[in-house]
């Protein structure tokens, strides 16, 4: 039962001088859902990049079922890891049901010749694809909108949307990149048990999140990463009770020392806004690293603003 | 008055006048401006067109009475005299007041042309006084309409208003709809080429009416209702397309007119290929005519030509494979190392790619390299394309039809150009075409989703590259020759990169008949409009920038048709989604 799915064995990603992941070991059993916090800039969402390859990272190696895998994104999702994205990135012109049928790129061979020629074996993928892909936003509640432009969508679905698209490439482990935030407490809710009927559909999860009642009712095993090194991993109670854990991030003035931890806190997040000026000035040059710097730049900065609360972030 | 002030903006006009005298002038401008035309404009046949005899309206008295007779029509839609519902499905003031301006802008451009032309206001005749004075009545009543359209003053008048969900028709009448609307499409289209290369004010005329007209079609919602109707009849549609192009040739007196024709097609094949790269890859391909000179000259190297340093003769089925492969190896070749480029850098090595192919071109001619394709002399003497046993230099005679040898060349695209359409639709609509989509969309949640991005666009690249290969063998037959000189970035006239870009970005990108629709006008315009051929480039760029201020989606938008079945009044709302923000953020840094 207790395979595991992910290993990353001691990944540290530099950019230039700043060390945002410090030797990580990571493991995700299969089965298993686990979430991985930490204040802003902790470095978690460049984790996950460097997990999915769109990032190289610096040292260290990452295994998906033993096996150890490029720093290719499309062949880390080929390979099974499937990703949402923080700041969401739909295909924005592409209707809801579109969006989904490219999440089913990998797992579809139809080249350009049978595209042409049209083919029964191509009309069949096709019309398979689409039954696929139909289920899925049934399962996410979006089947209705499936010929709305993505770009119209509230901004929830968005979110469900981005989950359905992943599942899509039929992956065993499924990375969500904070799926709650900007959500109402509803729409929260019906992404925990969202979370769980993909884990029972067998596939491990991921979660990054900053609501932290959803992480402690949802995971199974929690790590806690700070200024990007794993400072504790452990079950919600474990990591809940952790003393530097609630210093470095969970923000209750700890008994003692209060003065400490919101200093800390209020350096973070000052550091955060200050890096994500010039990181934002860089991305011209820097490729597809670039455009992920923009996005975690422009995060921060709106991290920033409410540094204090966790949980129900508004956009 | 008192009423009127009372009344809010929108359920008043611009100007101060009763609705109950407004109908009636916008009515006695528009039976005037038809009844002008039949009068005589100026006193003198040099003015081009003939406007001189009464009762007998030419050149621009048509497209005044076209405009006025359209006016009236409106009119009395927008009147909600019975039968002609239809016309104006929401009722609006703006088709009327479009159609008006229509009308007020030619006869108003023909006076003043008149006067400029001949020297003078003297050279007007009554008939032209009156056409000025009763064109300006409809316009002044139509300001004076109330009008449902949100917001004030012009901008009102000029938003375009709520449509109802039309109702459906049976099938039958729907396809007879289409095939109307097709037809009048023929007619305007074949008026417009059948236009004299020299009566440029006719046919400026002609833009001004149509445009107008269009315009008001838009906002009136019928022309959304065509394209509702034909997308749901798509084959229909389709054949009946390729009918009224087959139909053309045969509606010309004259070559000429299929000549244009041909170079039409060339060019609009061409743009469509690279609306594949451009529209639905999202790759700036700026050196893009290139491909199109390698598959000319490739089959120029291939045609019998006797200054052709390869005498061998292919068939053209065997010509046109040539010209395709050699474009898609050099199109592989310069896709590989610059297409794991982003942005900007990729505009700019195509550029660089797409001059380097014109430069060595024009110097493999025995001096500084090589003598393969004698170089600025270019090969000429390029025979005739043997098809069937028919040799489509020669006229052929049908009844009572003859055919020229640019007519035969015009079939031969013609079917070229149905199968690149064919291969557009079906390559977008599919895996493929899909992760294409997505590239342009998002490269980099592409590549999250399983994209291998690089073979995607090396395919993209690929086959843009070698449909443009193939347009290249024909048109290297239908001018005799090659010579490097059109294929360059920039010119006064079509293909070269530029033109080719601005017919796809102009036309709509990403769709079929926007590059087919921004071809046609990026050719005939500079053929039509001569005298311009200084400012050409000027007028060009000045044209880009306003329809880039004013309508970025191109002449036919592409999220229309997605659009269709959610609510409608969305489409011309600027994103304004956190999403598109992001992707906007995206794409300035990547
Ligand atoms: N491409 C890059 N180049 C330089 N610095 C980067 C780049 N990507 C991330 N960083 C930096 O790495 C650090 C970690 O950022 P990351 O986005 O991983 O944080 P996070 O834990 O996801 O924060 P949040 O909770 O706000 O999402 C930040 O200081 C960030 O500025
Ligand atoms: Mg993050």
């Amino acid at each position: 039962m207790t395979t595991p799915v992910l290993e990353a064995r001691d990944v540290t990603m530099r950019f230039g001088g700043l060390t945002a992941v410090r030797s990580v070991d990571f493991t995700v059993n299969s089965g298993e859902i686990v979430g991985l916090i930490g204040p802003n800039g902790a470095g978690k969402t460049t984790f996950f990049n460097c997990l999915t390859g769109l990032y190289v990272p610096t040292e260290g190696t990452v295994a998906y079922q033993g096996k150890v895998l490029p720093p290719k994104p499309h062949m880390v999702t080929q390979a099974g890891i499937a990703r949402t994205f923080q700041n969401i990135r739909l295909f924005a012109n592409m209707t809801v049901l579109e969006n989904v049928l490219v999440g089913r790129h990998t797992r579809t061979k139809e080249g350009l010749w049978s595209a042409l020629l049209r083919g029964p074996g191509f009309r069949k993928a096709e019309r398979e694809s689409e039954e696929r892909a139909l289920q899925l936003l049934e399962f996410v509640g979006l089947a209705e909108k499936r010929e709305h432009l993505a770009r119209n969508l509230p901004y929830g679905e968005q979110r469900k949307l981005e989950i359905a698209r992943a599942l899509a490439s039929e992956p065993g482990l499924l990375l969500l990149d904070e799926p709650t935030a900007g959500m109402n407490p509803q729409e929260t809710r019906t992404t925990e048990e969202l979370v769980f009927a993909i884990r029972d559909m067998g596939i491990a999860v991921l979660v990054i999140e900053h609501d932290m009642r959803f992480i402690f009712n949802l995971c199974d095993r929690v790590a806690v990463l700070v200024q990007g090194e794993k400072l504790i991993e452990g079950t919600s109670e474990v990591v809940q009770a952790d003393e530097r854990v609630i210093a470095a991030y969970l923000g209750e003035p700890f008994e003692g020392e209060p003065d400490t931890a919101e200093a800390a806190e209020v350096d973070t997040a000052e550091a955060a806004a200050a890096t994500a000026e010039p990181a934002g000035a860089t991305t011209a040059r820097a490729g597809t690293a670039g455009s992920e710097t923009t996005e975690a730049g422009t995060a921060e900065v709106e991290a920033a603003g409410s540094a204090d609360s966790t949980e129900g972030e508004t956009q | 008055m008192t009423d009127t002030t009372l009344q809010t903006p929108a359920e008043r006009g611009l100007l101060p006048l009763p609705a109950a005298v407004a109908r009636p002038l916008i009515a006695v401008g528009a039976v005037g401006t038809i009844a002008s035309a039949f009068m005589s404009w100026t006193w003198t046949p040099d003015f081009p067109g003939n406007l001189t005899i009464y009762g007998y309206p030419a050149g621009l008295q048509i497209l005044a009475l076209v405009a006025g007779a359209l006016t009236l029509l409106h009119l009395l839609a927008q009147w909600r005299v019975k039968g002609l519902g239809w016309l104006n499905p929401s009722g609006a003031t703006s088709p009327v007041l479009l159609t008006a301006l229509s009308a007020f802008a030619v006869c108003w451009f023909t006076g003043i042309a008149i006067a400029v032309d001949l020297g003078g206001l003297v050279n007007l005749d009554p008939g032209a006084y009156v056409a000025m004075v009763a064109s300006l009545l409809p316009v002044l009543g139509a300001l004076a309409l109330p009008h449902p359209a949100p917001g004030t003053g012009l901008k009102g008048y000029l938003g375009k208003p709520e449509q109802p969900r039309p109702g459906t028709l049976s099938p039958l009448a729907e396809r007879a709809a289409v095939t109307v609307g097709t037809a009048l499409g023929l007619i305007v289209f074949t008026y417009g080429i059948g236009i004299n290369d020299d009566d440029s004010e006719t046919f400026i005329g002609f833009l001004l009416v149509c445009v107008f007209a269009a315009w008001g079609l838009v906002h009136s919602g019928l022309l959304d209702r065509y394209t509702t109707m034909s997308t749901r009849h798509k084959g229909f549609a389709a054949c009946l397309a390729f009918a009224a192009a087959v139909i053309f040739p045969f509606t010309q007196s004259n070559d000429h007119n299929a000549n244009i024709g041909v170079n039409i097609l060339i060019f609009a094949t061409v743009a469509l290929g690279l609306n594949i790269v451009v529209g639905l890859t999202g790759l700036l391909d700026l050196g893009y005519v290139a491909f199109l000179g390698v598959g000319a000259y490739a089959a120029a190297l291939v045609s019998g030509s006797e200054y052709s340093p390869f005498q061998v003769h292919f068939p053209f089925w065997a010509a046109a494979l040539t010209g395709m492969a050699a474009s898609l190896v050099f199109g592989v070749l310069i896709g590989g190392p610059t297409l794991r480029l982003r942005g900007d850098y990729l505009a700019i090595v195509t550029l660089g790619f797409g001059e380097i192919f014109r430069i060595t071109v024009n110097n493999l001619d025995g001096d500084s390299g090589p003598n393969i394709t004698r170089g600025p002399n270019g090969i000429t003497q390029i025979p005739d394309i043997q098809l069937f046993g028919f040799n489509l230099g020669d006229s052929h005679t049908f009844g009572s039809f003859t055919l020229g040898r640019f007519a035969n060349y015009l079939f031969l695209m013609l079917i070229i150009t149905a199968i690149v359409v064919l291969v557009f639709t079906r390559a977008a609509d599919s895996r493929i075409g899909r992760s294409w989509i997505a590239i342009r969309e998002d490269e980099t949640a592409a590549t999250a989703m399983g994209i291998n991005g690089f073979r995607v666009k090396l395919v993209a690249f690929a086959l843009g590259a070698s449909l443009a290969g193939l347009a290249g063998t024909v048109m290297a037959h239908v001018n005799y020759s090659v010579n490097p000189q059109p294929y360059q970035f920039a010119g006064a006239a079509p293909p070269n990169s530029a033109f080719l870009l601005a017919a796809v970005v102009l036309g709509g990108m990403g769709t079929v008949s926007g590059p087919l629709l921004g071809a046609s006008l990026l050719y005939l315009i500079p053929e039509k409009l001569q005298f311009m051929q200084n400012y050409e480039l000027l007028a060009f760029g000045v044209a880009l920038i306003l329809l880039m201020r004013f309508r970025p989606e191109g002449i036919i938008a592409n999220r229309r048709r997605k659009l269709e079945f959610h609510e409608t009044g969305q489409l011309d709302v600027p994103a304004q989604t956190t999403l598109s923000e992001d992707a906007a953020v995206t794409k300035a840094g990547a």
